[in-house]
């Protein structure tokens, strides 16, 4: 082997040296972030003829059954867009990640999305544990985090988070409308709480305790996604003698918390957030056999289109039509909301949008989305919702009734629903 | 392993003994530091969570390859070195420290956190043999979601916990991006550990260990404290998984049991065999393989462009298929690992224990 040892010391030095010396000539490492384009904006992911965006959700993983159609309704909603002529004359391209729930891989999709893929913006990304992980990694590198598929009130930090908003309507609403709901439907029922081990489920007691006091939970229990199993907080909340159970649980285990009371031979009322209030998401879990009678009367949240409203209608065609007519559910009609009113953010955002354009778009407070009540994005609040509607699930169908509650300055009241009506084919005026 | 010999003297042949390996591994990491500067962020991200790996698998591939021990928990021991940090580094954020001391600080603390776990766990893997042993470290590993929801006053359950980020130095920051930053940090920490332990793997511990690997009996019987030697080797494995632990997390600026899944534990497993057992280049190359295969699957089922329901369908388990494929695929062709395929002559059989006698003189 000796002859060879002089051409490896040599190819050694050599590579070192080269190294090195490009080493010292791509000293230019930083500048070479964001593209700079005229008007000082950053338009990185737009081009003459595309808007290229990005998302993190669980494909796979424990939330997997309970939200993967989310990405797939945006995406056909995008298709439509597109087929109608997009935004300015752009068609958007809409990359989806899977993350499987998982914050660890959120972090490598979402530095993938904005550091490979050069996406304008991260849209819908999906948990709050997940979207969290990369909150800072979004906000230091000027990335718009638009309408995060999440209540958490970390979105809602303009200050500390300026290129983030949230679209779901904060959790601490939701606990306080439900609560304030048991409270004026069955004052004098014994009301518990079944929450996710993270902000999550701090957040929704929070916002229990807004609305009835910290007295006025009897019991209180907590999961972890990881465990598929809630036999013992279920057993231990027919002990403590619960009637009412509020629930800040994602689909899956919604569906098992109502499935394993089912088991134990107990029948109390739910309550849930909405995001595990899905009526054909849960019936999915629980079987068309049991489902419906386990659910009838089940209460929930919502501020999205439901039941017969012009939006789901069209909703209801786009997905025959672009998502190979999927089973139509709650999250379907969530995607197609959210992704109309990134559309309208970017026609908003003007005809070169920028990032920071995008961002002030949003922020305007101009946006009117599809919602049922107003949006309340403006310059100091980058919550999308502060109040919610009351469904309730009867005879199989899930909608609205007569009840809606806001959340102002710390006190929860009830309002008047305001629903956007669809205008024209449900696409943007730009 | 004559093989190993011909390779070590392949570079820098006049150097010997310890010096020898201080050399090659500045060189190395040297090469590493300027490597980063031909990697986009994206990469140097990857490039820091290879490093990250690197620290875990080259304690790995010291444990199984030469004391013989088998742990299927080295993700849990990763873990504890990032809670570590991360619960230090967020102390000392609260008591006004930042910057390098922070990041230090909270370093030791991760390490000397997994060693102390990885001591204990050592102490009763000394008194268990295969798969009583593996079925131990399982354990851990699969308890990790289930502490971190018992303690999640601290742990924060399935959140993990998050920790403020480390910029750039002043002074640099108009030289290198962030990720690049990171990559450094990941690097230098690396280049620590693995010399340490590469100095073990050829020091008279690592003879020992490969005494008691090949026959505890005949170990025993020459005077070698065979318990002293396994517990030895599992905690220097724990200090590695607990520092690379400690640096993913001071990449990713967060630690959640989700990072640390038994999945996560036998990849670990698998990227030594598939580098090679015992061989710390072999490390190497499988803590990369474990950083990119999930990435090139990620990219190859977005390149063809496949029907959206499979491409979801395939998303997140492919990559494990395909790494339990190229674990067959390697223990056919290249039973030594990939590590040996570069060597001039084929390793030697699985099955022929390499001869203490035959390792590198000292």
């Amino acid at each position: 082997m000796s002859q060879h040892i002089p051409a490896r010391r040599r190819i050694a030095a050599l590579a070192g040296a080269s190294a090195l010396a490009l080493g010292l000539a791509a000293c230019s490492t930083p500048s070479a972030a964001p593209a700079e384009e005229d008007g000082g904006g950053d338009a990185t992911g737009v081009t003459d003829t595309t808007v290229t965006i990005g998302t993190h959700t669980p494909l796979t993983g424990p939330a997997a059954a309970g939200y993967s159609s989310i990405s797939a309704a945006a995406s056909a909603y995008f298709d439509y867009l597109n087929d109608n002529g997009g935004v300015h004359g752009r068609s958007i391209e809409f990359i989806v990640k899977d993350d499987g729930y998982n914050p660890a891989n959120t972090q490598t999709v979402v530095r993938e999305l904005v550091q490979q893929d050069g996406v304008f913006a991260i849209v819908n990304g999906l948990g709050t544990a997940t979207h969290g992980s990369v909150l800072d990694f979004l906000n230091q590198n000027g990335v718009p985090d638009l309408f995060v598929a999440s209540g958490s009130t970390a979105w809602n930090q303009p200050e500390e988070y300026p290129w983030t908003f949230g679209y779901n309507a904060d959790y601490i609403v939701e606990g306080a409308a439900l609560a304030q709901y048991a409270a004026d439907e069955h004052p004098d029922a014994t009301v518990c709480v079944l929450g996710q081990d993270d902000d999550f489920g701090d957040e929704f007691i929070e916002g229990v305790e807004l609305a009835i006091g910290a007295d006025g939970i009897a019991d209180i229990q907590r999961y972890s996604v990881s465990t598929q199993d809630v036999t013992a907080q279920i057993g231990a909340m027919q002990a403590a003698g619960c009637e009412i159970n509020m629930l800040a649980t994602i689909n899956g285990f919604t569906a098992l918390a109502v499935g394993t009371a089912a088991q134990l031979g107990w029948f109390p009322m739910w309550f849930s957030s909405s995001s595990g209030a899905d009526y054909p998401t849960l019936v999915g879990y629980l079987g068309e056999e049991m489902g419906p009678k386990l659910l009838q009367g089940f209460t929930g949240t919502n501020y999205a289109p439901m039941a017969d409203d012009d939006w789901v209608a069209l909703f209801r065609t786009v997905n025959d039509e672009y998502n190979g007519g999927a089973a139509f559910d709650g999250n379907t009609i969530y995607g197609m909301s959210v992704a109309y009113l990134f559309a309208e953010a970017l026609a908003a955002a003007g005809e070169d949008p920028t990032r920071e354009s995008l961002v002030a778009a949003v922020a305007s407070g101009d946006l009117k989305g599809n919602g049922i009540l107003p949006l309340s994005f403006g310059e100091d609040d980058h919550a999308a919702y502060l109040g919610v509607g009351i469904t309730k699930v009867d005879q199989g169908v899930q909608d609205y009734i007569d009840a809606s509650y806001a959340v102002e300055g710390g006190a929860v009241t009830a309002v008047e629903p305001q629903p956007v009506a669809l205008t024209g084919k449900g696409l943007p005026a730009s | 392993m004559t093989s190993t010999v011909l390779r070590r003297r392949t570079l820098f042949p006049g150097l010997r003994g310890t010096r020898r390996v201080l050399v090659v591994a500045a060189a190395l990491t040297v090469l590493a530091l300027a490597g980063t500067f031909l990697l986009d962020p994206f990469r140097n991200f990857q490039l820091a969570t290879a490093a990250a790996y690197f620290c875990a698998t080259a304690g790995l591939t010291l444990l199984i390859g030469m004391s013989g021990q088998l742990s299927l928990g080295h993700a849990a021991l990763m873990a504890t070195g990032g809670y570590g940090y991360a619960l230090t580094a967020n102390a000392l954020t609260e008591a006004g420290v930042t910057g390098v001391p922070r990041f230090l600080v909270a370093l030791v603390v991760a390490v000397v956190t997994a060693t102390l776990v990885g001591f204990l766990l050592g102490l009763a893997a000394a008194r268990l043999r295969g798969p009583y042993l593996a079925g131990l470290t399982l354990a851990v590993v699969v308890a990790v979601p289930a502490i971190a929801t018992v303690w999640s006053g601290v742990l924060r359950g399935d959140q993990g916990v998050q920790t403020a980020y480390d910029p750039v130095p002043a002074g640099l920051d108009r030289l290198i991006a962030l990720e690049q930053w990171q990559a450094w940090v990941a690097i230098l920490v690396t280049a620590v550990v693995v010399t340490l332990l590469a100095l073990v793997r050829r020091g008279s511990l690592g003879l020992r260990m490969r005494a008691v690997r090949d026959d505890e009996t005949a170990a025993r019987l020459n005077g070698v404290p065979a318990a002293r030697v396994k517990v030895t080797a599992f905690t220097l494995s724990a200090a590695g998984a607990g520092a690379g632990g400690a640096v993913l997390c001071f990449v990713t600026q967060s630690v959640s049991p989700g990072a640390y899944t038994l999945a996560f534990s036998l990849l670990l497993v698998v990227a030594v065999v598939i580098g090679g057992l015992g061989s710390i280049g072999g490390a190497a190359i499988g803590s990369v393989v474990v950083v990119m295969l999930p990435w090139l699957v990620g990219a190859g089922t977005a390149a063809l462009d496949l029907p959206a329901d499979l491409e979801q369908r395939l998303a997140g388990n492919l990559s494990v298929l395909v790494f339990g494929a190229l674990l067959i695929v390697v223990m056919l062709v290249a039973p030594g690992g990939l590590a040996a395929l570069r060597r001039r002559r084929p390793a030697p059989l699985p099955t022929s224990q390499p001869h203490p006698q035959q390792t590198p003189e000292r």
